[in-house]
């Protein structure tokens, strides 16, 4: 019988069944960062227990650290919780890029970088974008803190089977159209709970043409979308992706593998328990206007009218986006004037983010009310931006050039967006205060926050684009 | 973790959607490396105005609902980030149990974990149950024994639960030492796949 990735994936890692319980399956990878994994380690701790499979485990820190004056952590709190990971690391053996180390950089982009991401894996971290990673065809899903104390633990997890949900994107993206438009206008039409209980994989012409970078930022967004999994079947593009990566076999071992991931791609005819599908006409750059990511529309509309919704709990809910994101009914988005442009996060900071949104900026000044920040996704992703003078572009156009962390998607740093202020980010959360306390985010794609910043407010990023959009 | 079954209180009507564990418990009081103490900073920014005073208008400080172990609220509760210091606020606030018509997958998985039980109910039971609650303080009183939640009114609801986490719930099980037990099937596995 044709199955899907999902299905194939899932029974390599059972370990044990039996009716009428959740599935133990083995934990390929594990991944950690300082915020959600102290008390997990305290509870090995308390309880006597070691760590079963440091080998398999992988931790960095990124929630925390400043982006500015490395070394100075202002915050006694957050010092305390990165030298907790620290210590962690090294009592339990896990292997650790820290703060100053050359692999150090947001979680779900350092994992493929170093090639730890690999396709048919089960990849966990205490994080809900560990999703990102299942662009390479891996299953990857995150947990929460006792959980992630039960991996430390046992390598396994128990887990019910779930539903499977194929979200097909037929046809060509248009001209100055980013992946991450493909994944906003998904949750916009689809609703933000659209996933739930389900593992999603996206299909279809359209994202058997984008970039490993391009796959996983609408991979990352899939928790957006309610869904506990995102992945994509691995195909050519994948195979050239992992070639010659750190922990990825090198020689015969590697053609071995290869042959073994392009096997887990879903089978034609593989039945899902659910299948949407949206056309690639019906996506066009895109912004969000209200205060959760379904919450959008292409830059084109308007904030939408109450009227436009049928039922009072919608409108109760809109009313009280717009009442947070001091907005009117009805206004045009392009004309919505923002103060702050963050381009950064494991959904959009990787090198083709970076250089994309330079093309935009290069030869042009942020607009002089608006202060703009690139924070790149990793220090590898920061020294390779610098060797092609992309910091340089940024720089001279007025933007401030960062290091490494999730800096202004979270706001723990001292990177926060004021209260009352606009921000054009390129992250994955536009929820209440997520920015800093009263922040207003509007999600886009790093093109359309360099176009953003160039122009002061929302823009359609297309009037800057003489030819098609480079890849990001 | 403490073994749940009956609980009998008044419930708290928090009638939004799509309440996002950013809201629940913000990011400036996640960087505590214990596991309590995080109840105070429960839905801080809905509860406090930016000057700190508490928001009256905020249904977490309607002394009516004061000592409430029962938090009703609309669909997808708990949606966002995995952060497991959401369902430890509303538990270290208080709160027993958590009622909505649906719950975001990792939130759900967390609450059971820490003993804090998750009930779905239908839409329209939930809706009604937030007009009662609204309307004057309500008393539920919820057996998970019986999977039923009954209204002072006499109003019963039945929900649905894994039978798995039921078991863990009611008898308060920590989850790592039953896994130990199948440590044989484990060690068979890493051979097996040579992880070895
Ligand atoms: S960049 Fe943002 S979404 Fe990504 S891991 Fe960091 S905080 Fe989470």
């Amino acid at each position: 019988m044709p199955k899907t990735i999902i299905e194939k994936i899932w029974e390599q890692h059972v370990v044990y069944e039996e009716e009428g319980k959740p599935d133990l399956l083995y934990i390929d990878l594990h991944l950690l960062h300082e915020v959600t994994s102290p008390q997990a380690f305290e509870g090995l701790r308390l309880n006597g227990r070691s760590v079963r499979r440091p080998d398999l485990c992988f931790a960095t820190m990124d929630h925390n650290v400043p982006t500015r004056n490395r070394n100075i952590i202002t915050d006694p709190i957050s010092r305390k919780q990165i030298k907790t990971l620290q210590e962690n690391c090294e009592e339990f053996g896990v292997p650790l890029a820290g703060i100053d180390h050359p692999d150090q950089g947001i979680v779900h982009v350092i994992g493929p970088e170093l090639g730890l991401t690999q396709p048919g894996k089960t990849i966990v971290c205490g994080d809900s974008h560990t999703s990102t990673h299942g662009a390479f065809g891996a299953l990857a899903f995150g947990i929460g803190t006792s959980e992630v104390e039960h991996v430390l633990s046992t390598q396994t997890l128990w887990q019910s089977r779930p539903k499977t949900m194929e979200i097909r994107i037929d046809g060509e993206l248009g001209f100055g159209v980013a992946a991450k438009d493909v994944i906003l206008a998904i949750i916009a039409k689809f609703g933000i709970d659209v996933g739930t209980g389900h593992i999603v994989e996206y299909t279809g012409e359209a994202v058997r043409k984008l970039s490993m970078e391009e796959r996983m930022t609408i991979c990352n967004m899939s928790i957006e979308a309610g869904a506990r999994a995102g992945l994509i079947s691995p195909d050519e593009t994948t195979v050239e992706y992992m070639k010659g990566r750190r922990h990825v076999p090198q020689g015969a071992a590697f053609e071995e593998a290869a042959d073994r991931w392009r096997a887990l791609a879903s089978d034609p005819g593989a039945v899902y328990d659910t299948t949407l599908t949206i056309h690639a006409d019906e996506i066009s750059p895109f912004v969000t206007w209200g205060t959760n990511p379904s919450m959008g529309s292409g830059i084109a509309g308007t904030v939408p009218m109450l009227t436009d919704f049928d039922k009072e709990a919608d409108r109760e809910a809109v009313r009280k986006a717009l009442a947070y994101m001091n907005l009117e009914e009805g206004v045009p988005l392009d004309s919505i004037e923002i103060q702050h442009v963050f381009i950064g996060s494991c959904t959009n900071a990787r090198l083709a983010d970076l250089r994309a949104a330079s093309e935009i900026v290069k030869g042009r000044n942020v607009h002089p009310a608006v202060r703009a920040i690139v924070v790149p996704g990793s220090a590898s992703v920061k020294r390779a931006a610098e060797e092609e003078g992309i910091d340089q572009i940024f720089l001279d156009a007025g933007f401030e050039w960062r290091e490494t962390g999730c800096s202004m998607c979270l706001a723990m740093n001292e990177d926060a967006v004021p209260a009352g202020e606009r921000c054009a980010s390129t992250s994955n959360r536009n929820f209440e205060g997520r920015q800093g306390a009263g922040s207003m985010t509007h999600l886009v794609s790093p093109v359309m926050a360099a176009a953003a910043a160039v122009e002061g407010r929302l823009t359609d990023v297309r009037n800057y684009l003489k030819e098609p959009v480079p890849s990001a | 973790m403490q073994p749940i079954n009956e609980i009998h209180s008044v419930m708290t009507p928090l009638d939004r959607q799509n309440v996002d564990t950013d809201q629940i418990i913000s990011k400036e009081f996640l960087k505590r490396i214990e596991r309590t103490g995080f109840g105070k900073y429960l839905f801080y920014h809905w509860r406090f105005r930016p000057d700190g005073s508490p928001d009256n208008d905020f249904v977490l400080n309607d002394p009516r609902y004061a000592g409430s172990d029962i938090l009703v609220a609309q669909d997808n509760f708990g949606c966002g980030s995995s952060r497991e210091h959401a369902p430890w606020a509303i538990q270290d606030y208080g709160f027993k149990a958590v009622i909505a018509p649906s719950f975001a997958d990792i939130f759900y998985n967390n609450c059971v974990k820490n003993g804090l039980l998750p009930i779905r109910l239908p839409e329209e039971a939930v809706s009604e149950l937030l007009e009662k609650g609204k309307r004057e303080p309500y008393q539920l009183q919820i057996s998970l024994e019986d999977q039923t939640v009954r209204g002072a009114d006499g109003t019963v609801h039945s929900f649905e639960i894994d039978p798995y986490w039921k078991q863990m719930l009611l008898n308060g099980w920590d989850e790592i030492s039953l896994t130990f037990q199948y440590e044989p099937h484990i060690e068979a596995y890493e051979k097996k796949t040579a992880r070895a």
